[in-house]
Formats: structure tokens, C-alpha cells, sequence
């Protein structure tokens, strides 16, 4: 029973510091004091509608967004196109993909983003002639960040498929096209969503890949792409840190945890499904 | 002859992606790191780097400061993940959920929290960056311990465990020579997850110490933007072939794991 609440007691104290900035700044969301720790008293939701006024802050949240989203479409078509062919290719060409897929996965961010600007400053100087940095560079950036994430997370799928079900779809008369789609992909689909998920997230997450690849383009019009990461990391630099992010780190937060709340919900309801059904099998 | 569809082939945009964008600016790094300006083969970066206490002192900094990290990780994250993964002490899902879920917050977002929150306790990165920077990375990079040694101590062999205890070892002898040893693959995977990434950080030294501590990849920016791309590039390559030593060494381990998924 003591080690109980001893367990328990660590859990939570670790648990608790985790979450203890975020909190902070969540509490001071209602506030409109300039300086953390400094409670002037003063309840109100003026920085939830400084935060929605704020023109920089909301091209820079619209640009992660639909970077995010495109980027990570992108690495999921390449990936699981990727995983499957590397899948059926001869045992050689297997593993020399899955080695150079390797590669972006331990590789030290920074790594990638110099040595992909390096590419794409010879690509404009000798190819292109002209400054090739844009909203494209950047994808390409982040597809190289997403996609090895992507073939990792189908390549076991795969691995679990009953070989004979592409076979049998094309004896019975399907085209490989829609064997692939009817058959293929609805084995994989718990793999590709979650390579997808995955690649939201790095996405989301990334500075250094944008900060360095980023050119013109998407929201940002003319002037270069601002991410959230690349606008927070400015304007810390600058130490003119507008105090309505601390709005937007409240609603992030209470959106992640929704979104956890149901993915832990969804999986638990999943795994039970199967233990179901492997009951009736067995 | 008619062109007839196999599935191998849908890994050719895939695979010309990789030479392009992985495996080209790879090449580009190593053609940097030995050329001068006009395109000559060189050891000038090699020379410079190697004669300069400043660089150098910017790796030893960066060795310590990632191994420091790792450990201090590894002591919170590894009785932590025992303990959620131990069906006497949590049987909540949610809870381990919690544990990750600061990940998919934005990290500057986070790290300039983190900041804001221990300058209000007195430990600005002006008056004790290094403190500020080592609990920054902790903080950052906890989450990541606690994943693959979680899902390590959810493998373990609790048969072996009863049977070490029924065979007559005492606490200390169960956890040293039943459950350490199955779980050094999730410890090296975990500490692989801290190490590199933590050379290579940028943002958490530089907002935390507020510019006073200089990683291996605050080092790498900063070449970049004075464009001394020689510098720049040969520091890339020493972080790239420390991290293919690190994967060499730790190879063993995960391989060994792999098999034994295999046999179960």
C-alpha cells in the first residue's frame, strides 16, 4: 500500500513538472500582466482577442497548418508508394531503401537542413538560374523530415499482410490498380493513418528544417514563410514576445489534449475489437 | 511489348526522392567540408576547426551537456516508465498519454514557457544559463525516455521475474539481473532519442541561456549565416559520422532485440 502511494506520488510529482510552464502560462492567458509572476488581479479574456487581431500571429498559425497538412499528404503518398514497391523489390534493393531511409531518421536536424540548402543554392545557381527558395523548397524539407517516418510505420503492415490477397483479388479480375486500392490499402490503413499523424506532428514541430529551407510564399505573400516556430523564434530574439501567444499556447493545449484524450479512447475501443475477434476465431 | 504493372515499382518516386534530397546533399556536405571557395580540395576546415579551442570547446560542451542530459532523462524516465507500465501501480492509458502529449505542442512554444516560468523562479539564462539549459533539455526531452522504455517494460518477461524471485533473488538481484538486462534495448534506444538530438539543438540553448551557451548546432547556424560554408559543412560531417559511430555501437543491442521479437 506505501509503495502504492509512493508510485503514485512519483507518477504525478514528474507528471505535474512536466506540465507546470504551460500551466503557468495558461493562468496568465486571462490576465493582461506584462511579466510572468506578476499577478495584477485583473481577470480577462482581452488577450484571447488580441490573439485573433493579431494579423502576424495568424498568417504565421495558418501557414504551420497547411504546410503541416500538405507536407505530411505528401510524405504519405511517398512513403507508403515507397514501402510497398521496397516491399516486393528484390532483397538488395530492399535494403539499400530502407538503409538510405534510415539515414533522415537518426540524422541531426540541423544535418539535413544545411545540407538540403546546399542542394537547392546549387540547384538555382546552375539549373534553374534564379533563387529557388519558396513555399516547394520548404515542403521538400519537411517531406524529408515526414516520409522515412511514414515507410517505417507501413513497412510492418505489410509484414502482417496475407501475401494472397493481392494475388487473389487479381485472379478474381481486378486490375492491379484497384487491387491496390481496394485490397492493399484498406489492410494498411491503420499504418498509413498513423505515418500520417506522425508527420502532422514533425511538421508542426519543426524549426530549423523551415528556418532554413523557407522561402516566399503561402500566407506570407512576398516576404518569407513565417512558421509559428520561426515567429516565436523571432520575436524571443527581438524580446518582443506579444503576451496574446499565451492565448494561443491555452487553445493548442487544450486541442492536443482533446485530441489525445480520443486517439488513447480509440485505440483502447480498437485492441478491444480485436481481442473480440480473435476470440470468436480461436 | 506492353508495359505490365508489378508493385515494385511504386517505390521509384520514393527511391529517386531519397538519392535526390538524402543521399545528394549528404555528397554536398562532404564536397564543402574539402573545398575552398573557388572549388579546391582542402584540409583548411579540417585545420581550422581542429586548431581552434573555441570550436573545440564548443564540442567538449556539447559532448557534456548531451551526456548530462541523457543521464539525468534516464534516471526520471526509467523508473517512471517501470512504474506506468506496471499493472500494480497505473492501468490508465490517459495517464501515459499525458506523459507524450507536451510533444505535440509547439517545442518553442514550450521552450519559451519553460523560460518564462523559471526566470520567474530566479533562474534566468542571465544570471545561470547553464542550469536554465540543462532543465530546458530535461524538459524537452523527458518524453522521449519515457516512450521506448515504456514500451520495453511492457515487453518484459514477468514469468523470468517470478522465477528469479522464486529461485531465491532478493529485490536488488531481481532488478539487476532480471529486469536491467531485458530492458538495455529500450535504454539504448531512449538514450539514442536524447543524445544526438541534444548536440544538435539549437533553439533551447539559444532562448534558455539567452545566447551564452553555444551548442554543436548552435555552431553549425551560426557558420551557415556568416556563410563560412567550409566550417559550416565540415562541423555537419564530424555530426555525421559521430552519429553513424553511435549507430554502430548501438547496433548490437537493437538487432538483438529485433531477433527476439522474431522467436516470440
Amino acid at each position: 500500500m506505501v509503495k502504492k502511494i509512493l508510485a503514485k506520488t512519483y507518477i504525478f510529482l514528474i507528471l505535474f513538472l512536466m506540465y507546470v510552464p504551460i500551466l503557468v502560462l495558461i493562468a496568465y492567458s486571462f490576465t493582461n500582466t506584462q511579466q510572468i509572476g506578476q499577478w495584477n488581479g485583473i481577470f480577462t479574456l482581452e488577450l484571447y482577442a488580441k490573439l485573433f487581431k493579431n494579423q502576424d500571429i495568424m498568417v504565421a498559425l495558418g501557414n504551420t497548418v497547411i504546410l503541416a497538412i500538405i507536407s505530411a499528404a505528401v510524405s504519405t503518398l511517398l512513403g507508403t508508394l515507397g514501402a510497398i514497391g521496397a516491399f516486393y523489390a528484390n532483397k538488395k534493393t530492399r535494403a539499400a531503401i530502407e538503409n538510405v531511409n534510415q539515414i533522415p531518421v537518426v540524422n541531426a536536424e540541423i544535418v539535413i537542413a544545411l545540407s538540403l540548402t546546399f542542394v537547392f543554392v546549387i540547384l538555382g545557381q546552375y539549373i534553374f538560374k534564379a533563387h529557388i527558395f519558396s513555399f516547394w523548397t520548404l515542403l521538400i524539407g519537411h517531406v524529408v523530415l515526414c516520409a522515412p517516418f511514414v515507410y517505417l510505420n507501413v513497412k510492418p503492415k505489410l509484414q502482417q499482410m496475407d501475401p494472397s490477397l493481392y494475388e487473389a483479388a487479381l485472379d478474381l479480375g481486378a486490375s492491379p490498380r484497384s487491387a491496390l486500392k481496394e485490397v492493399m490499402v484498406p489492410q494498411l490503413l491503420p499504418g498509413i493513418l498513423s505515418g500520417f499523424m506522425l508527420s502532422i506532428s514533425l511538421s508542426l514541430d519543426d524549426f530549423i528544417v523551415t528556418a532554413f529551407t523557407r522561402g516566399p510564399g503561402l500566407l506570407s505573400g512576398n516576404e518569407s514563410i513565417q512558421t509559428l516556430s520561426t515567429y516565436i523564434q523571432g520575436v524571443i530574439k527581438k524580446k518582443a514576445i506579444p503576451i496574446e501567444l499565451r492565448a494561443l499556447t491555452t487553445l493548442i493545449f487544450i486541442g492536443v489534449i482533446v485530441v489525445a484524450v480520443l486517439v488513447t479512447f480509440y485505440n483502447g475501443k480498437q485492441s478491444r475489437k480485436i481481442k473480440k475477434r480473435k476470440g470468436r476465431e480461436y | 511489348m506492353r508495359f505490365r504493372f508489378q508493385r515494385k515499382y511504386l517505390c521509384i518516386p520514393y527511391v529517386l526522392f531519397l538519392i535526390l534530397f538524402v543521399i545528394l546533399p549528404i555528397f554536398m556536405i562532404v564536397f564543402y567540408a574539402f573545398t575552398d571557395a573557388s572549388g579546391n580540395f582542402t584540409f583548411e576546415s579540417f585545420l581550422s576547426f581542429f586548431s581552434s579551442t573555441s570550436k573545440l570547446n564548443v564540442l567538449v560542451n556539447s559532448l557534456m551537456f548531451s551526456i548530462l542530459n541523457t543521464l539525468i532523462c534516464l534516471i526520471i524516465g526509467y523508473p517512471l516508465a517501470y512504474l506506468l507500465a506496471n499493472k500494480k501501480y497505473n492501468t490508465n492509458a490517459v495517464l501515459v498519454m499525458l506523459f507524450v502529449t507536451p510533444m505535440w505542442i509547439n517545442f518553442v512554444l514550450r521552450t519559451w514557457a519553460t523560460r518564462d516560468v523559471l526566470s520567474w523562479v530566479g533562474i534566468s539564462g542571465g544570471t545561470h544559463p547553464y542550469l536554465a539549459t540543462i532543465i530546458g533539455l530535461v524538459y524537452n526531452y523527458l518524453p522521449f525516455v519515457v516512450l521506448p522504455l515504456y514500451t520495453t517494460m511492457l515487453k518484459l518477461d514477468k514469468s523470468q521475474i517470478e522465477a528469479s524471485i522464486n529461485l531465491g533473488c532478493n529485490r536488488v538481484q531481481v532488478f539487476t539481473k532480471s529486469i536491467i538486462p531485458q530492458s538495455i534495448p529500450g535504454v539504448v534506444s531512449a538514450s539514442m532519442m536524447v543524445f544526438m538530438p541534444t548536440m544538435s539543438s539549437y533553439v533551447i540553448s539559444d532562448v534558455l541561456s539567452e545566447g551564452k551557451i553555444t551548442l554543436f548546432g548552435n555552431s553549425i547556424y551560426l557558420s551557415f549565416a556568416n556563410s563560412q560554408w567550409g566550417q559550416g559543412s565540415f562541423m555537419a560531417m564530424l555530426m555525421l559520422v559521430i552519429i553513424g559511430i553511435s549507430m554502430l555501437l548501438t547496433r548490437n543491442f537493437t538487432e538483438k532485440d529485433a531477433g527476439r521479437e522474431q522467436k516470440w
